[in-house]
């Protein structure tokens, strides 16, 4: 089937990317700015062509605990929800670690904290990549930007789950989740077929077949020197994560003189700011990360090197700016620029900051 | 028709929880004065009335008594 | 008798011209159970097992345990398990039967995983009448966590959290989950049984058996309730932990079958329903 033009919004895109992408289940809860995607999928009825399992759950609590019972079964299961829909999913999301299973969960975030507001905002960074819930674990965490990678990277991310045994967070904003854009789909990707679930996922409990011992998936151990062995054996997945799979996209950085470092919506508008800025003479480039874990420390110090002021641009009171300072180990000046409560800062905004707290 | 049972006690596996011994209707059943190597003492025969009706077993928590019958 | 020669012996009786009656069912792994002596909780996993064994589908089964006193019951069932959260089964078993309806899913949850925390996951998954069969042990107390209240402590019980005794006035009444949940559609099959004498286990294992037959044939959700002992948490014998259990817990929380084939069943006082009250320790 050929890549088809299609004009949808953000959370229409997550829906049909996860029925093309051969989703077998989605367990969700209503909460704006994303509710589209749930009643998406009810409107396409994959059921009826792909098989596709879709329930609304009582709660985000038991939605995450859905996803979990279904995923370690071996199944592509997934869950869309925002902030605070997260926020419940938080003891969900480290049993799911904890258990190595794979999954994919999508965050439209809103402003918070608490019942906050509606609007998009990017305050939920600390949560998704220092782990808001218990114990030590990382989920791999994409930032699309464009409705076009809200799509494609839900393909991507099934891909990293399951090369991992890992859960992974598509952590977009509701700005993204909202507005419509053109998008180009993907080749559909049939559901797996019970002997492709049983290669890939082997470890699930599917019933135990007389040839092999039952599987148990848990995240309970008791013994205190085994958990420690579980633990490095985690830390080295997610080692060989900050190896192999970061995601980033540098704009204009070889001649710059300040860089902007932004995800997701911000870093559309870091990009327009970037060429006002170029227009005025000033040498700017934009650093857009597009893994937030594994974060790309290594990329960004090597392009931060070579400038003389970052400006990070995100909608919060400044998150991603603690792990920019870390990758240059503070040898660059570096500040925040952003605007709370879902208020969208304007390309002037972020000019005008880049130029009174690092260029002056 | 008169049944002639035996039962076989995984000694080792008995918590000596008692359970089973007020509900043989033979009375067969008592806790030993020896204990197991977990310091349990465990439930053995005491007579040869065992008729084999199992219900010693059957509310066994930990399923450690075998039973076996025979009709004589 | 020492361990070893179990096997030798049982073939002695076998030439000796003796039928195996009964043995623990290979559906039961050779772990020993963590469980404290004389606990239902032993019972209930062997008749779960022998069920699975008798029906035949030890490998189609998908069990998932809860958070308490049989959080291990992965390690005591061989078949394919799954660990949840706290109160999470009945939302972990929806996704698992629906993703997998060949699969034979069951729930295991003690009172305070079922009837506490995990109350919403409980209710709705009755109220979609999830074709799975769900084990409730109810032994009115935490176990697992050293003997605390749970929604099933009867008024004027003791526990580590009532150690004068439940008051209502300060943790209001006992939860009748399980009559609860027969007023709700949803639910096909709920009873309440026990496993404290071998009348007791036949029926409860009937009843399980039912519950599995009910899901093979998939008529929704069915509930088995076992009232057990708490020899640890009520700080008696097993024995006599079995007498207080006929003594308290079974007047508030009568045994026998609540719903059948998706009716009440005959002889349900539906006043019992409507929880009337007080649930009390009998003085």
């Amino acid at each position: 089937m050929a890549r088809e033009l299609k004009l949808m919004k953000g959370n229409e895109a997550i829906a049909q990317a996860m029925i093309a992408s051969g989703t077998d289940g989605y367990f969700g809860y209503p909460i704006t700015p994303q509710s589209e995607v749930m009643e998406t999928l009810m409107a396409e009825k994959p059921w009826e062509t792909t098989g596709m399992v879709v329930l609304q759950a009582e709660s985000e609590v038991s939605s995450i605990n859905m996803v979990y019972g279904g995923a370690a079964t071996g199944k592509k299961v997934a869950t869309s929800s925002s902030s605070p829909g997260i926020s419940l999913m938080q003891e969900g999301l480290t049993y799911l670690a904890g258990a190595e299973i794979p999954c994919v969960i999508v965050n439209v975030m809103r402003g918070g904290p608490g019942l906050g507001t509606i609007q998009p905002s990017q305050s939920d960074y600390f949560q998704s990549v220092k782990g808001g819930g218990h114990g030590d674990y990382q989920l791999y965490t994409l930032a699309p930007a464009s409705v076009q990678e809200m799509y494609d990277f839900v393909f991507d991310a099934w891909d990293i789950a399951f090369k991992y045994r890992n859960p992974v967070l598509i952590l977009s904003d509701g700005a993204i989740g909202q507005c419509m854009e053109k998008l180009y789909t993907r080749d559909n990707i049939a559901r797996w077929t019970e002997e492709e679930r049983r290669k890939n996922a082997p470890w699930g409990t599917f019933g135990k077949p007389a040839d092999r011992g039952h599987n148990i998936i848990t995240s309970l151990e008791l013994e205190s020197a085994r958990q420690e062995v579980f633990n490095h054996k985690l830390q080295a997945k997610y080692a060989e994560m900050k190896e192999k799979e970061v995601r980033f996209e540098t704009i204009n950085c070889e001649d710059a003189d300040y860089i902007f470092v932004a995800y997701g919506s911000s870093s559309r508008i870091a990009m327009k700011a970037m060429q006002m800025a170029r227009e005025k003479g000033i040498k700017v480039g934009l650093f857009r990360l597009i893994t937030l874990f594994p974060f790309p420390t290594k990329q960004l110090a090597e392009v931060a090197k070579r400038v003389k002021g970052i400006l990070c641009v995100e909608m919060s009171a400044g998150q991603m700016i603690e792990d920019v300072k870390l990758a240059t180990e503070c040898n660059v000046k570096t500040e925040h620029f952003g605007r709370f409560g879902g208020i969208i800062p304007t390309p002037t905004e972020v000019l005008e900051a880049l130029e009174n707290k690092i260029i002056k | 028709m008169a049944f002639k049972g035996q039962i076989i006690v995984d000694t080792e596996r008995c918590k000596g929880c008692g359970v089973c011994v007020p509900v043989c209707p033979v009375k067969c059943l008592e806790l030993s004065k020896e204990v197991n190597g977990k310091g349990y003492n465990y439930t053995q025969t005491v007579n040869d009335k065992c008729i084999g009706c199992a219900s010693c077993a059957m509310v066994c928590p930990d399923g450690v008594i075998s039973v076996y019958k025979k009709q004589i | 008798m020492a361990n070893i020669d179990i096997e030798a012996r049982k073939q002695e009786l076998l030439k000796e011209g003796y039928t195996e009656v009964y043995t623990k069912t290979k559906v039961l792994t050779d772990a020993v159970m963590h469980y404290c002596p004389g606990c239902g909780h032993g019972t209930t996993h062997r008749l779960i097992a022998e069920v699975i064994d008798e029906m035949g589908i030890q490998d189609k089964t998908v069990g998932v345990s809860p958070v308490g006193c049989s959080v291990l019951a992965y390690n005591y069932f061989d078949v394919d398990f799954q660990e949840a959260a706290h109160g999470r089964a009945p939302a972990v078993a929806t996704a698992v039967k629906r993703l997998n309806p060949e699969c034979y899913v069951f729930t295991y949850q003690g009172d305070g995983d079922l009837a506490a925390i995990g109350t919403a996951e409980t209710i709705h998954a009755a109220n979609r009448g999830e074709n799975i069969t769900m084990i409730f042990v109810n032994n009115g107390i935490y176990g697992m966590t050293g003997g605390q209240m749970a929604p099933t402590t009867l008024v004027g019980m003791r526990s580590a959290t009532t150690p004068y005794g439940r008051r209502v006035d300060l943790n209001g009444y006992p939860l009748r989950m399980t009559e609860l949940l027969a007023t709700l559609p949803g639910t096909y099959y709920v009873t309440r049984q026990s496993v404290q004498n071998p009348g007791a286990v036949r029926k409860a294992k009937a009843a399980i058996r039912k519950a599995f037959e009910n899901q093979k044939l998939g008529k929704g959700l069915s509930f088995v309730e076992i009232l057990s002992n708490c020899n640890s948490g009520w700080k008696m014998t097993p024995v006599a932990a079995n007498k207080w259990m006929e003594d308290n817990m079974m007047p508030n929380y009568p045994v026998g079958d609540i719903k059948v084939d998706g009716k009440i069943a005959e002889g349900i006082d539906v006043n019992r329903l409507v929880l009337d009250h007080p649930l009390t320790v009998m003085q």
